[in-house]
Parts: C-alpha cells; sequence; structure tokens
C-alpha cells in the first residue's frame, strides 16, 4: 500500500491534480465574480411585478403597501418577536425589502415587510409606475390629467391620454436640453471667450478702442443670440407646464405630478414578457447612454464611459512613445553596466509604487507646479481662476501614465530582446545604420510587444480610481472633455470616471439601497470597458504579430 | 575601440595606394602562399591582424591577400577564427562588445579601420549572407529593395528593376516573380538564403562574404547555392567560411586553412587539397583531427 502511494507521488500525478486544481479554482473565482455582478447588475433593469396588499404592522395597526420587491432574508423567528411582532410559528420567517417609492410622500424608498404579515396580495394592472426627474420612483394609481390646471380626462381616458401628452412633454425637455447644452451652451463658450481676450488686451496695456470695438461686436451678436435661444426656451417651459398628472398614493394621498417632471411611465403588473424585456432593453440603453439624475443614483453613466475611456485613450497616447523610447534608450544604446541595471531595478519597483502616490505626486507636480505655470504663462487673462492649474483629464492621464510606464519599457524592452540578433545584422550589414536598422526593423518587429506593454498598461490605468480622486476626477462633471465648442478637445475639463462612480454611488449616495444595484451595473460596464479596449488592442496586437511572425519560429 | 590600430597605420595609409600585387612566395616571406604565379588584382588585404575578445586573442598575426573575383574560402576547425576574420571584412566584429582590433585591411587600397570610413558604406561595398537564412519578416519585394531604400531610392521603376535583377542574379526570379508581395518568410530554406544573396548583391558590392552559407540547407539547396556561388564569381570578390571541405574544393579558387587563430596554410584550392605544404593542413583534410 505504502509502496504504491509512494508510486503514485512519484508518478506526478498528485502535481498534476494540484496545479491543475489551482487553475481551476481561480476560474471558478473568476467566473462566480462575473456572474455575481452580471446578475445583480442586469437584474436590476428587470421591471418587477407591484404588490399590492395589506400588512400588518407591530403595533396591529393595518396599512396598505403597494411596492416591488426589491430583495428577501429569512430571519429568525426570536428576532422577529423581539422586534415587537406577535409571530406564532417558531420557523424563521422571510422579509422583504419593499421598493414603495414615493420619497417625497413617505421620505424613503424603501421599507420592510415581513412575509407572515402581509395579506390580501394582488397585482392591479393599474398600478403605476413613474419614473421622474426628483424624488426617485412614484407608486401609485392614476386618477386624472390636466391641461392648464384643468382636469381634462379621467380613469380610463386618463390612462389612454397619458402616453401622448408624455411624449410631448418629453420631447419639449429635450428640446429644451438641447439649447441648453448646444446653444446657449457655445454662446456662454464664446462670451467667456470674448470676456478673456479683452482682458488680454487690457493686461497687454492695449488701448486701440478699434479692438475693444470689435470684441463688443461680436459680444452684441453672442448677446442678441443669447436673447432669442432665451426666448425660445421661455415658450418651451410654458408649453412644458401645461399638462400634469394627478395620482393616488398607496395611503389614499392625492398627488399632482407635472408631466415635465417625468421621465417615463409604465404599468409593470400589466406587461407581458415580451413588453418587459422590450423596457428591460430600453432601461440599459438609457444606462449606457443617458446622463445621470439624482445625484447619479438613477439615469444613466454616458458621461463615465466617456471619461474613463477618453482617459485612457489619452494616456495610450501620452505612455506608448514615452515607454518606447525609454526602453529603446536602456536596450539599444545604453552601455549595459551597473548604472543601467539600477536604472532597470528602479524601473521594475516604480510599478510597485501605491498608486495614491502617484497621485500624491501628480497634484503637486503636474497640477499645482506645471498647471501654475502655465496658467501663469498662457492664460494670465483667466487668473485667478485656474485652467491648467486645478485638476484635470490631462494630469489624470498624465498620472497614469506614469504610473503604467513602468510596465510599457519592460514590455518592450523584452519585445526589443527578443528580436534576433540574425535579424539585426542582416539590415546592418547591408549599410544601415544603428538607427536606421532600429527603424525600420527593430522597432516594427517589436511593435506587438509594445501592444502587450500597453495592454497591461490600459488594463492598470481603466481600473485606477485613487491617483484620479487627486488629479481630475469629479461625481458630476458639467460638461464632456470633448464637445462642439473649439477647440473641441477641452484637455483641462475635470471629468468623470467609472470606478470613481462606483465609488460615489455606492458610499457617497444619499440612497445606498436604491443605488446598490447600480453599483454592480457599473461594475459590470467598467469591466465590460476595459475588457473592450483591452480586445482591441489585442486585435492590433495580433494583426501586427501576423506580419512580423518570424519571432515565432 | 579600434583607434589604437588605426593611429598605428596611419603612416602605412599613403603606401596602401590602389595596387596590382605580384604574388609569390618570396614577397610573402611566410608559408601562406598562393601557388598561381603572376598578375592578379587584389581586393581585400590583410596585415598583421590581431583581434582580441576582451583578454583572448581571437586571430593571430594573419597576412592576407584576397584576389578580385575570385572565390576565396576559408577552412578550418570550429573556434579558428575564420568566421571572425570574415566578420573583420565588414566590421561586423565592431557590435560586440570588448572586441579590440590591431593591424590593417585594406580594401581596395582604403584602410576600412580607419576613422575617417563610413563604416555603413562599407558594408554596402562588403555584402554578406550568413549561416542561417535570416530575410525580413517583409514581403519578398521589400527584402530585396531594403538596401536600396537604406541608399534613399525611392523611384519605382529602378526600385523594380533592381530587385528583378537582382533575384535574377541570385536564381530565384523564376520561383518568385509571381509572389513578390508575399511574407519572405513563406519561402524554403534554400530559397530564403537565395533571397538572402539577391538582397546582397542588390545594393551591389565590390565583396561577397559567405558564411557558412549552405551549413543549414538541405544538399539540392546546398548544390544550388554553391552553382549561384560558381556565377556570381565573375562579378564579385566572394569569401567563403565552409565546414565542408569538398565545397570548399567545389567551389574556391583560393583556400586558406587556419588553426588556433592563426592562418596556417594559403594557396590555390588545387594545391592546397592535393599538396599541403604544412602537415597541420595535410592532417585536417585527411580527417585526422578537426
Amino acid at each position: 500500500m505504502r509502496e504504491r502511494t509512494a508510486k503514485w507521488f512519484k508518478s506526478g500525478t498528485p502535481w498534476i491534480w494540484l496545479s491543475a486544481g489551482a487553475v481551476s479554482i481561480s476560474l471558478l473565482m473568476v467566473v462566480g465574480l462575473l456572474v455575481l455582478i452580471a446578475v445583480r447588475g442586469l437584474s436590476f433593469f428587470w421591471p418587477s411585478d407591484v404588490l399590492d396588499a395589506q400588512y400588518i404592522e407591530a403595533n396591529g395597526a393595518v396599512v396598505r403597501l403597494i411596492g416591488a420587491i426589491d430583495s428577501s432574508e429569512t430571519v429568525p423567528a426570536a428576532r422577529v418577536r423581539d422586534s415587537g411582532y406577535a409571530l406564532q410559528t417558531e420557523e424563521p420567517v422571510e422579509r422583504h425589502l419593499l421598493k414603495v417609492g414615493n420619497r417625497d410622500v413617505y421620505g424613503a424608498d424603501f421599507r420592510l415587510a415581513l412575509q407572515p404579515f402581509l395579506t390580501d396580495i394582488k397585482y392591479p394592472e393599474h398600478i403605476l409606475v413613474a419614473e421622474r426627474r426628483e424624488w426617485g420612483n412614484f407608486y401609485g394609481f392614476l386618477l386624472s390629467i390636466s391641461e392648464n390646471g384643468k382636469v381634462i380626462a379621467e380613469g380610463d381616458a386618463a390612462r389612454q391620454m397619458l402616453p401622448d401628452r408624455l411624449e410631448y412633454a418629453l420631447d419639449l425637455f429635450s428640446q429644451i436640453r438641447s439649447i441648453q447644452t448646444h446653444e446657449i451652451g457655445s454662446v456662454n463658450y464664446g462670451l467667456e471667450r470674448l470676456r478673456l481676450k479683452q482682458r488680454r488686451l487690457e493686461m497687454d496695456g492695449l488701448e486701440d478702442p478699434k479692438a475693444y470695438a470689435v470684441i463688443d461686436k461680436q459680444r452684441e451678436v453672442l448677446e442678441k443670440e443669447y436673447d432669442v435661444q432665451r426666448e425660445k426656451m421661455t415658450t418651451l417651459f410654458e408649453q412644458i407646464r401645461r399638462d400634469s398628472m394627478r395620482v393616488e398614493t398607496m395611503d389614499g394621498k392625492e398627488v399632482e405630478i407635472p408631466l415635465e417632471k417625468v421621465v417615463r411611465v409604465y404599468y409593470p403588473n400589466a406587461m407581458g414578457s415580451f413588453a418587459k424585456l422590450g423596457f428591460y432593453f430600453e432601461k440599459v440603453w438609457e444606462f449606457v447612454s443617458d446622463e445621470p439624475r439624482e445625484a447619479n443614483t438613477e439615469g444613466g453613466i454616458f458621461p463615465a464611459i466617456f471619461g474613463t475611456v477618453m482617459m485612457v485613450l489619452i494616456m495610450s497616447v501620452l505612455v506608448t512613445p514615452f515607454g518606447v523610447i525609454a526602453a529603446v534608450y536602456l536596450r539599444e544604446y545604453a552601455r549595459q553596466g551597473p548604472i543601467i541595471r539600477i536604472i532597470r531595478i528602479a524601473v521594475n519597483n516604480l510599478a510597485g509604487v501605491p498608486s495614491i502616490v502617484y497621485g500624491v505626486f501628480g497634484l503637486g507636480f503636474f497640477v499645482y507646479f506645471l498647471g501654475g505655470n502655465i496658467d501663469a504663462l498662457f492664460f494670465p487673462e483667466a487668473q485667478p481662476a485656474p485652467t491648467f492649474g486645478t485638476p484635470g483629464i490631462l494630469w489624470s492621464s498624465l498620472t497614469l501614465a506614469l504610473l503604467t510606464l513602468p510596465v510599457v519599457i519592460v514590455a518592450t524592452e523584452e519585445g526589443l530582446a527578443r528580436i534576433p540578433r540574425a535579424i539585426r545584422e542582416a539590415s546592418l550589414a547591408l549599410g544601415a545604420t544603428k538607427a536606421e536598422t532600429l527603424w525600420r526593423i527593430v522597432i516594427p518587429m517589436a511593435s506587438p510587444a509594445m501592444m502587450t506593454g500597453l495592454i497591461l498598461a490600459v488594463a492598470r490605468a481603466a481600473g485606477e480610481v485613487a491617483p484620479l480622486m487627486l488629479v481630475g476626477v469629479v461625481k458630476l462633471a458639467p460638461s464632456l472633455p470633448l464637445d462642439g465648442n473649439f477647440p473641441f478637445l477641452h484637455l483641462e475639463r475635470k471629468f468623470m470616471h467609472l470606478g470613481f462612480h462606483i465609488y460615489d454611488v455606492g458610499f457617497q449616495s444619499p440612497n445606498v439601497e436604491a443605488a446598490r444595484p447600480l453599483v454592480y451595473a457599473t461594475s459590470l460596464l467598467l469591466i465590460i470597458v476595459i475588457v473592450l479596449l483591452n480586445l482591441a488592442a489585442i486585435y492590433i496586437r495580433n494583426h501586427l504579430r501576423e506580419k512580423y511572425r518570424s519571432l515565432e519560429n | 575601440m579600434n583607434t589604437e590600430a588605426t593611429d598605428v597605420q596611419e603612416g602605412k595609409m599613403e603606401s596602401a595606394a590602389p595596387r596590382t600585387h605580384a604574388i609569390n612566395i618570396g614577397d610573402l616571406g611566410r608559408e601562406n602562399t598562393v601557388a598561381e604565379q603572376g598578375e592578379l588584382d587584389i581586393a581585400l588585404n590583410v596585415t598583421e591582424l590581431d583581434l582580441y575578445y576582451g583578454e583572448k586573442q581571437a586571430l593571430k598575426k594573419i597576412e592576407l591577400e584576397i584576389p578580385r573575383n575570385r572565390v576565396t574560402a576559408f577552412i578550418g576547425p570550429s573556434g579558428c577564427g575564420k568566421s571572425t576574420l570574415l566578420r573583420c571584412f565588414n566590421r561586423m566584429n565592431d557590435l560586440v562588445d570588448n572586441v579590440r582590433t590591431e593591424g590593417q585591411i585594406t580594401l581596395d587600397g582604403e584602410d576600412i579601420y580607419s576613422k575617417h570610413l563610413n563604416v555603413a558604406e562599407l558594408r554596402r561595398r562588403v555584402g554578406m549572407v550568413f549561416q542561417k537564412p535570416n530575410p525580413f519578416p517583409k514581403s519578398i519585394y521589400e527584402n530585396v529593395a531594403y538596401g536600396l531604400r537604406i541608399l534613399g531610392i525611392k523611384d519605382k521603376r529602378r526600385l523594380d528593376e533592381t530587385v528583378e535583377k537582382a533575384l535574377r542574379g541570385a536564381a530565384l526570379w523564376d520561383e518568385v516573380k509571381d509572389r513578390l508581395q508575399d511574407n519572405a518568410l513563406g519561402l524554403s530554406g534554400g530559397q530564403q538564403q537565395r533571397l538572402v544573396i539577391a538582397r546582397a548583391i542588390a545594393v551591389e558590392p565590390d565583396v561577397l562574404l559567405l558564411d557558412e552559407p549552405a551549413s543549414a540547407l538541405d544538399p539540392i539547396s546546398t548544390l544550388k547555392i554553391e552553382e549561384l556561388i560558381y556565377e556570381l564569381k565573375d562579378k564579385y570578390t566572394i569569401v567563403i567560411v565552409t565546414h565542408n571541405m569538398q565545397q570548399a574544393a567545389r567551389v574556391s579558387d583560393y583556400t586558406a586553412f587556419m588553426y588556433m587563430g592563426e592562418l596556417v596554410e594559403h594557396a590555390d584550392t588545387n594545391t592546397l587539397f592535393t599538396n599541403p605544404t604544412r602537415k597541420q593542413t595535410e592532417d585536417y583534410i585527411t580527417g585526422r583531427y578537426g
């Protein structure tokens, strides 16, 4: 027996099992993580049925509850009794977290309800859920629709009229948004530029009245344009305020909701599976394409996606040439000796410096020193308001470029080291200089390795949050770093980031319970964004590899 | 790295003008004899060449003349320095750290270790083919055109013409003319080696150095390369390093036998193989060592 065990050990089988086991466990954990995030994140958008039930409170009072079950857990009977409920059984009971909405009426979106005390559970088709721009969801029943304060439809007629009226309001709302962000936005941007231009002239001590007259003229044009737009807005505002709906909450209160405050209205209990699926995808699309509402807890996260991708792209553009040039020097030109060895060790160790330290460095050096000096030199007219001397996307990208520089250098150096000597000699033997050999042969052949470095850099940078909090990320950015106003790319602007968004929504939000699914959904999206960025880089790398595949054989 | 060497040689520079050598035993004062008497145009002239890898001396007082438009073969056991000597002719040894060269090598009378010499230009004039085929991971066309592009030639017609000429010169044109834009790495080993030769002759060098060009190839490819060498010698001065004595006997006009960093014997191939003057040479070619 012992001999057999010894033989078994000698055969190497246990080692195979051990290593395969380790791989399986790692895989399981990764898959588990992804599934957890995906399930929690994606289920958030599903329109769950809304129940209407009688509930017996601890003090014996009976109340009516209307809400959707958000999550359920089992609690021991003893604990339930401790909190004052008259429970008969010893069995653990189910406790639901009910989303009842109507924060404006009850003060909270959620309440707990114990399964044994819920009676008379119904799912009436007419329960209406309204997503609002303020105060979260509304749950209740539609009573009537008013136009300019006068009731024009009640009951079923109101239900039929509502979609048209809502569409009208939404259309107006998007017009207003568009005017605010585009027309008025660019007028304001132009006015600001004119103001700075004038300041500049004044600072330069220019006294030519003609120059000022030109500016005044331009300003006049812009102000006229502003007036036109404001007029338009005023009419639109009047129009959008026209309709409102009267709704009844679960405790019989009647509330008037202006339709301009409503994003979407639906009747979940009346929806079939297909309708729900359609609704689901609509919500998912809204999530990835829309702007956030209500302190980021509602609406979409498009600005965060945009900011993340933009920051990573700018970082890639900065880090790649930098890292490649450094690696080329270290590997090709520098005399290999103790100094280069020390530099190499230092570079490798830079990768291990905690990222927040980079953030502190970025704030101190990039933002305050570099940015401050740039402001003093190039934007004196904007002083004391900082232009570049404040956290922004450029500094964030630079900080992360610094953070990921070692990865790119190491990967590129390895790639350069792998180019066969024979190929370099072939080029040199044909009369090419070292530089020509580098440019025409070595660097193109090492480009897959550079892409590998970049892939690692992107993966690291896209997930980094801590340093960004110091150098440019904000909870809510008023405008994207890329827009229609010259010079289109605004590197000095602050931006939103998915990683920070997760932190902000999950831990800084006033309504943590409501925001929790958003944390999962945003995490999922962050993973998807990183995977997509990586896939793009991997695609390019494989393409390059195919082109220069001599390394492989 | 070799500044001391060149400084020493400054004085000799003037005398090293292009000239025609009359080789005879007495002149050389050594046993490295070229038996064929008479007027011979000398392309490369090596005088008192010493080469050190750090402390180790790899070449010892080499004296050698390589005639123009002839094939000279270097034979000798592994590590005897024949490749090192070959790589002196286009200064490939410069790429190795800690190499020190003393003595003089002239190409058409010009000191190739001179401080003022443009190494890239020297390497254009002295082409080299390595042991293993080493095409660039580019198309066949771009491989051949590489040296021309380095020279700054951009004219498409001229490139096309030269590429075709070089490929014909390397007896590869018929095999690849329909797939010039294919990756060169898709060619067979023998084709790759001929492509590399085409690449080398595209820049019209004076001298072609072949470092065991057929050792990684099958017999048929080897035969093709040997035939090619035979054809090329009309236009180029060829120096070939080979392990294969039959190959040396087949392709070369002159053969130099090296042993332990020394040039033991240098004579026309027939004489060296049939009637070597040195015992070491005889032992080697009869297979007693090496």
